[in-house]
């Protein structure tokens, strides 16, 4: 390959991208794979550019040695050459002080193991911010890298009445310029031409007409982005109207935090409304298609472990898809849209008394998806102890994975009663109160640790408000997509071996050359000889197996339920919902969900809080906290419930 | 326009020097010297907040919360102690054009 790198390098040999290209190994062009970082300053709409260049050939991943995560992806060329695009994390200039500028000036200069040095630059800025963005500019021209400046969210531009005179811009820069619209796909062609010129020639570029600055001083910086503006006669656009009257409202004192309140209540409401019937429905699908395919097999132990272990246990995790899908929806149109910094401002104040901070309030919000991305993404607050005070309190939020056991529980126990004058239906407030309840014991764990172990001072927040805009279709489907492909992967590895190994269990030892009951198989032994432990929770053996196995991820006390009541069924296997019916009280279940909201019972949470506290202390002290926190409070759970509710 | 701010500021050097946190909503003032540790000073110059440059509080949260400040072209939260380090002046009559003004002006 390296010959092939010489000649694209010189312009004398190019080749013609018309003429194809002899390939060396298929699926890649028969040149050397070229590599582009895209960077730009934090809401300049890069990740909405990568999506929209890399569509589906994309994947997330972390750098090596550091938790900033990072996203690769193929853009396809008109002429069918894929090059590799590299997403770097959004940065307002390249001096290495935060871990994302390390990260991004690592890649850049070529020093970031595991990661080619990019041959070329792609730099959005938000041309409505042109004065402030136009800075990044001078460290990314600087590094004499062949560079493509786009200007961003052009159509807002005109729409406000600034404008930018863009050969000039490039001509002051030596470089290509090109307005665009990411989230319209305007321009897009542009992208295109260049990403076709930089893989057949990358020679390096002039340097810019206008001098650099010296690239630590801020203000002098700064001064040269005025310069470059105005010498492109920039012209501002005018402030964004709706943006104002909208933070009027969302930001009103009284108005902002009862908007706040019924938009996560509208969330929990419509997962109940519009995810349950999706779930049923899928439901109905497998029971039914796993009865047909029993019926094509002879009836021997390797159906039983195909159909009551495999097809039970890992399809009755599946059905959650369509409701954990919901809510990373919402999640998403509240990110997109620019309500998640208004909901970080005015959960600021009410973070500060439990001695953290409104930017705690964002990895928090994503923990309700999952507590892994929310852990990595915590790197955004910069005081050390805050940081690992939400370290250690993001798995006590209500994490996705905890919503196949409530959904199951609530709908097979609490009945469908209105609540609040019919606002709510009780179902829908239990789980608001279930996610209530690990959001009070997460802020009351961060006071407790924030006035001991982890004592510091008042924290700085800087939090940058960007413009409302219209989530797009695509951005929010690329993130379901995603997720749904995390999720179905769980469900075909981790808990498809569970299902397997749990199948083992419940099935032998044999007997008389048959599968034994329950209670006499392995599974049946464990759970009795922890029955004892558990008994004064109001959870009986079975329960107990249950238990067991969520150590290794929540959502597989599901599936453990239905393998162990798929074994145990007749032919007409009841739903799971009747079937914890028999073995749980009203009592023992509301104190299974509040077991489920309190345990650490996800072991790549673990594996990642070691990651980012340097050892094994800090996971396990965690781990026994939220068990002792779990016990106690299924323990008060149970006996209070059971007192008033037979 | 920095060098021009910075010579407004200097003739009114009689002008009263106050903290961010106690302008009022919709006041103008122009940004003397950030009193805070280097990287966060640092931070906040990424964000505009620049000696000699305008600022303008934006906004109160609910119950004594962060406020908003509009600085560069963008909006900024801040809390309460981290304004009070800001020292500013009140931008005075000439240096200050109105919304409609600042809107025309070339960056």
């Amino acid at each position: 390959m390296s010959s092939c790198h010489e000649e694209s390098r010189s312009v004398g040999l190019l080749p013609n991208p018309n003429i194809p290209v002899p390939r060396s190994t298929p699926g890649s062009s028969g040149q050397r794979q070229v590599t582009v970082a895209i960077i730009g300053p934090p809401n300049s709409g890069k990740s909405t550019l990568f999506n929209r260049l890399t569509g589906l050939r994309q994947k997330v991943a972390n750098f090596p040695g550091v938790t900033v995560e990072h996203r690769t992806g193929a853009a396809k060329l008109k002429d069918r050459h894929l090059v590799n695009l590299v997403d770097l994390p959004g940065v307002y200039s390249l001096t290495p002080q935060s871990e994302d500028e390390r990260v991004a000036h690592d890649v850049l200069k070529g020093e970031m193991p595991g990661i080619p040095k990019p041959d070329a630059i792609i730099l959005i800025l938000d041309s409505t911010n042109l004065g402030r963005h136009l800075v990044l500019a001078a460290p990314i021209i600087s590094l004499g890298l062949p560079t493509l400046i786009l200007l961003n969210m052009a159509d807002d531009l005109e729409l406000r009445g600034g404008s930018v005179d863009v050969s000039a811009l490039a001509h002051d820069l030596s470089a290509p310029v090109a307005l665009i619209s990411a989230a319209k796909g305007t321009g897009i062609d542009r992208i295109q031409q260049f990403l076709t010129a930089t893989a057949v020639n990358l020679t390096a570029p002039k340097p810019p007409r206008i001098e650099l600055p010296v690239l630590q001083d801020v203000p002098k910086c700064r001064q040269w982005a005025t310069t470059v503006g105005r010498s492109a006669s920039y012209r501002a656009p005018a402030p964004p109207l709706w943006t104002r009257r909208l933070d009027g409202v969302f930001l009103h004192k009284v108005f902002g935090p009862l908007v706040f309140a019924v938009v996560v209540a509208a969330v929990f409401q419509s997962i109940f409304s519009w995810g349950k019937p999706l779930g049923d429905g899928l439901q109905d699908v497998i029971q039914y298609s796993g009865r047909w395919m029993s019926g094509l097999m002879p009836d021997t132990l390797f159906r039983s472990l195909l159909i009551d272990g495999v097809w039970t246990g890992v399809g009755s995790v599946i059905v959650f898809l369509p409701q954990i899908l919901l809510l990373f929806l919402f999640i998403g149109v509240l990110e997109d849209s620019g309500y998640l910094a208004r909901a970080a401002f005015i959960a600021d104040h009410t973070m500060s008394k439990f001695g953290l901070q409104g930017k705690s309030f964002i990895p928090l919000l994503s923990a309700y998806a999952c507590a892994v991305p929310a852990i990595m993404a915590t790197r955004v607050i910069e005081s050390k102890r805050d940081r690992m005070a939400t370290i250690l309190i993001a798995p006590l939020m209500t994490c996705s994975a905890r919503l196949p056991i409530y959904i199951l529980l609530i709908a097979a126990f609490i009945p469908n009663l209105p609540v609040l004058r019919g606002l709510l239906n009780l179902p829908a407030a239990t789980m608001l109160g279930l996610y209530l309840l690990g959001f009070l014991a997460a802020v009351m764990t961060a006071r407790l640790l924030k006035s001991t172990v982890l004592k510091s001072k008042g924290s700085a927040l800087v939090l940058e408000m960007p413009p409302y805009r219209w989530p797009t279709l695509r951005s929010l489907s690329l993130r379901l997509i995603d997720r749904s492909k995390v999720f179905l992967y769980r469900a075909g590895t981790v808990i498809l071996l569970v299902a397997v190994v749990l199948w083992c269990c419940a099935s032998l030892p044999l007997e008389h050359g048959k599968r034994p009951p329950l209670e006499h198989s392995f599974a049946g032994m464990v759970g009795k000889t922890i029955e004892p432990a558990i008994r004064p929770l109001g959870f009986n053996w079975k329960i107990g197996v249950g238990l067991i196995t969520s150590f290794a991820a929540r959502e597989v006390i599901v599936g453990t339920l239905g393998t162990i009541y798929g074994i145990e069924g007749d032919e007409h296997t009841e739903g799971l919902q009747q079937a914890v019916r028999h073995d749980l009280s009203p009592a023992g279940a509301v104190a299974l969900l509040v077991f489920f909201a309190f345990a650490m019972q996800c072991f790549s949470t673990m594996a990642v809080v070691r990651r980012e506290t340097g050892g094994w202390g800090w996971p396990a002290a965690q781990f026994l906290y939220m068990l002792l926190l779990a016990y106690v409070g299924s323990f008060v759970t149970y006996h209070v419930v059971g007192h008033f509710w037979h | 326009m920095a060098s021009k701010r910075k010579h407004l500021a200097a003739e009114s050097g009689d002008a009263q020097v106050l903290t961010l946190a106690q302008l009022r909503v919709g006041e103008r003032g122009i940004l003397e010297r950030l009193d805070l540790p280097e990287d966060l000073a640092r931070r906040l110059m990424e964000l505009g907040f620049l000696p000699g440059h305008e600022v303008v509080p934006a906004r109160m949260a609910p119950g004594g919360g962060p406020r908003v400040f509009r600085v560069d072209g963008s909006e900024v939260a801040l809390r309460h102690d981290t304004a009070t380090k800001l020292l500013v002046h009140r931008a005075s009559s000439r240096a200050a054009g109105s919304e409609t003004s600042r809107r025309a002006k070339k960056v």
